[in-house]
This record gives C-alpha cells, structure tokens and sequence, in this order.
C-alpha cells in the first residue's frame, strides 16, 4: 500500500474517532509533529487522551487542541509551560496522570514491543506508586508499570523516505521513535521526503515497518526558550 | 553565606574527571560554570543528549538542538544523540554517576520533595524520580530555609515525595551536608555561618 500522503488533512483522514487514544512524539516544542496537530484540531475531533511528555505552549504544540478542549486527559511528565493546561485542570475540565518522564518513555517502547508491563524502580514511595504491584529483586523493591498502546502515533522526523524510513535530527529524536512504535497506527510528518534509496540503510532511526502513512510537512519549529552565550 | 554561584562552585568540586553528569533546572544549570578546565566530564541532557555543550551565539542557534529545561544549547565533538527511551535506560541502568537537582524539601532520610505543592502548582516531576531512583549519587542545591524563613531541610517531607531514601549530599547556602545512617552530617560550614546557625535553621538531626 502507498505511504505517501499529500498533506497532514489527507493523512489522519479514515484513522481519527473520538474518544481515541494518541501518542505523540516532541520534546517541548522540539520535534512536535505540527502539521498533525493542526489536522487533528481542524477535524474537531474530541475526547482525546494524549500522552506526550509536554502539553505545548498556550499557541503552539498540544496547546492548540487544549485551547479548543479536544482532549479530555493527557498523559505527561510535565506540563510547567502551558497556562490554559494549569487553568483547565485546577477547574476540573482535563484530567492528567503524571508519568516520570523515563516511565512514558518506557511505556510507549514496551507498548510497541508486545510487552505488557515492567517493573522500575522509578517512583517506589511515592504516589505513583500507589496502587500498583509491588515487587522485590536481589533486595530492591520495583513497581509494576503497564505498557502504553495509542490507537495513532504522531510523529515528526527529519527525513524520511516513500517507504516510511525515518531519521530524526539532534535533540528533536527525543520521544519520536517510541512514540512512532506504539500505535496501532502511524503517521509521520518529514521535513524531507526523499525516494527510497536516498538514506544509507545503516542511518536508518525508524523502519518503515513502524510508519503506515508519511507526507512533507512545513515546519515553524517554534524555539520555546532562546538562551544565548554572553 | 554562599550565594547561587557559590553553592553551584561548591558542587562543581564534587565532579570528578571523567563522569557523566545530569545537572537539573536552575542553580544546578551553573554548575557547568565551575568545572574546572584541567578534567574532563559529560554532562547528559534526558532530552536525548550526552556531550551537552554551551549555550549558542545568535548564528548558531538551532531549533533542534535543546536540553532538558528547552534552552537552545550546542554540540561538542563527542556529543552523541538518542531517543528518550535510551535516554533512560543511562539513568534508570545506573550509568550516569551523578545527578545535581533543586528541591522543595528534604528529610534526614534523603527523601527529596521537588515536583508538586498541591493545590498550587502542578507542573509533574519530568525525569527528576527516574534521575533520583537510577543515578550512582545525588547532590541536592537548595536554599536552607523557605522564604517565611522555616527549615527546608526537614525531620519528614511535608510535600508529595519525588523519590523515597534518595539523596546522598545536599549544598544550602549555610554549607554541605551528606545524609548519614543516623540523621544529617554536617561537612563544610559557610564563611559568615556556624553550626549555631546552622542548627536554628534545620529541623533534620545534625549528628555533628
């Protein structure tokens, strides 16, 4: 089947229902699938649990399909930068489960991997813990953690080829490549769409065999905190 | 007293050459600052980044390019690049030898409190319990006491825990302090403090 779409419209049309669950790659605004977003918020479609280790800004990212309340929980690490986020859930409006950040992670890389769960040691005696199995090995106690499967992946890489090959640039691969594995569904947004060919085999980041549909997007890639040296 | 520069150059002598270090958001962020030239380590960034270096100039900016607080930052010649699921498996696997974070609170016990006050600010622990449940040894900057002036440095955590028996060392502005089997050692006093001070100000057990 053809993997090339020709916009991110045309790409979520068929794989969105509301209600639906979406993992979504980006760190903060870096390597947020944009183009996806602004699709998912166009198609009104609502009652999304979203798990993204960031919630966006009030204007860009996540944010956007907060402003417009299409989701009705997201599954983060933190969400310090969105004050919409804060108002909605002090109010009741948005539901959140606070991952650790390398729990998400792992959640999304196991959901991939047909794994159910694992344990971490990650949160013991803390309230993430509450509520789950606890288990000791060689002396240390660990928590159980279930895996994380989205109904879509959305993902966003540098460059990627017709048949789904994806390669992500610097910082910007943070959460993608587990994210792009979760799903039942994958849709990647690339900054370059090159033929199949183009990418050595060997610099390959995602197989194709994760991604089901890919289109060129174009990218604001908005910097959330400008920090230059003295 | 030690000021946030001073607390940052006192845990920057605790950096040894060759380690793989995890600096959280704010004074721990200057500690990079006071690294001496003559030893060589890595600072890891949980976004996806070992080999982190220092912030950019104008033309060098990169919007690809961020570590964990978002702040545009640069590559070394020896940075390396990875998912947010390799990221961890470095902090949750034990490789990473150090991680210096802030806090809210910490107990005698080396419980640490640094990601929630409920009802006011919720903001989620990003990868603080993952850093303080994997990493070799952690070193606490935080001011000693709160701004009402009561002991941040407690007998219990009064705040949700961030991690339980966590927290090896912690710096303050009144000196350094490791966290002992039987309650809190003091190690180095501030100039212009004293362990007279120092004891008004903590609420943990001194075992000096």
């Amino acid at each position: 089947m053809k993997k090339v779409f020709h916009s991110a419209e045309q790409a979520i049309n068929g794989l969105i229902f509301d209600g639906m669950k979406i993992a979504a790659g980006g760190f903060g605004l870096c390597g947020i699938p944009e183009e996806l977003i602004t699709a998912l918020k166009l198609s009104g479609v609502n009652n999304l649990t979203i798990a993204s280790n960031n919630a966006g800004v009030d204007d860009f990212g996540i944010g956007l399909l907060l402003q417009s309340k299409q989701v009705k929980k997201m599954i983060s690490s933190y969400v310090g930068e969105n004050s919409e986020f804060m108002r909605q859930y002090l109010s009741g409006e948005l539901e959140i489960e606070f991952n650790p950040q390398g729990t998400l992670a792992e959640r999304m890389r196991a959901g991939g991997a047909g794994i159910p769960g694992f344990y971490t040691k990650t949160g013991v005696g803390t309230v993430i813990a509450e509520g789950k199995e606890h288990k000791d090995f060689n002396g240390q106690t660990y928590i159980l953690e279930e895996a994380f499967v989205a109904d879509l992946s959305i993902v966003k890489a540098w460059k990627g080829d017709e048949e789904g090959n994806l390669i992500y640039r610097k910082t910007a691969r943070n959460f993608n490549p587990v994210a792009a594995t979760c799903g039942k569904n994958c849709i990647a947004e690339v900054e370059e769409l090159v033929p199949v060919g183009s990418i050595d085999p060997d610099h390959i980041h995602t197989p194709g065999i994760f991604v089901n549909r890919i289109f060129l997007g174009n990218h604001e890639k908005r910097i959330e905190n400008m920090t230059l040296s003295e | 007293m030690w000021d946030r520069n001073q607390m940052a150059a006192r845990a920057a002598k605790e950096i040894k050459n060759g380690m793989y270090v995890n600096l959280g958001i704010g004074i721990p962020t200057l500690v990079s600052n006071f690294i001496p030239n003559d030893i060589n380590i890595t600072l890891q960034s949980e976004n996806g980044m070992l080999g982190m270096g220092p912030f950019p100039s104008k033309e060098n900016v990169d919007p690809d390019l961020i570590n964990a607080g978002k702040q545009t930052i640069t590559e070394l010649k020896k940075t390396s690049y990875f998912s947010s699921a390799d990221s961890f498996a470095m902090i949750r696997g034990g490789h990473i030898d150090m991680a210096i974070l802030g806090a809210m609170e910490v107990s005698e016990k080396g419980d640490l409190a640094n990601w929630m006050i409920p009802g006011k600010l919720v903001k989620g622990m990003g990868g603080a319990m993952d850093l303080v449940s994997g990493v070799k040894r952690v070193i606490v900057i935080m001011d000693h006491t709160n701004k009402k002036g009561e002991s941040k440095f407690l007998k219990k955590c009064s705040l949700p825990l961030t991690g339980k028996n966590v927290v090896n060392s912690v710096i303050t502005n009144l000196g350094m302090f490791d966290i002992a089997e039987k309650g809190v050692k003091v190690l180095e006093i501030a100039e212009g403090s004293s362990i007279e001070d120092i004891k008004k100000s903590t609420e943990a057990q001194i075992i000096n």
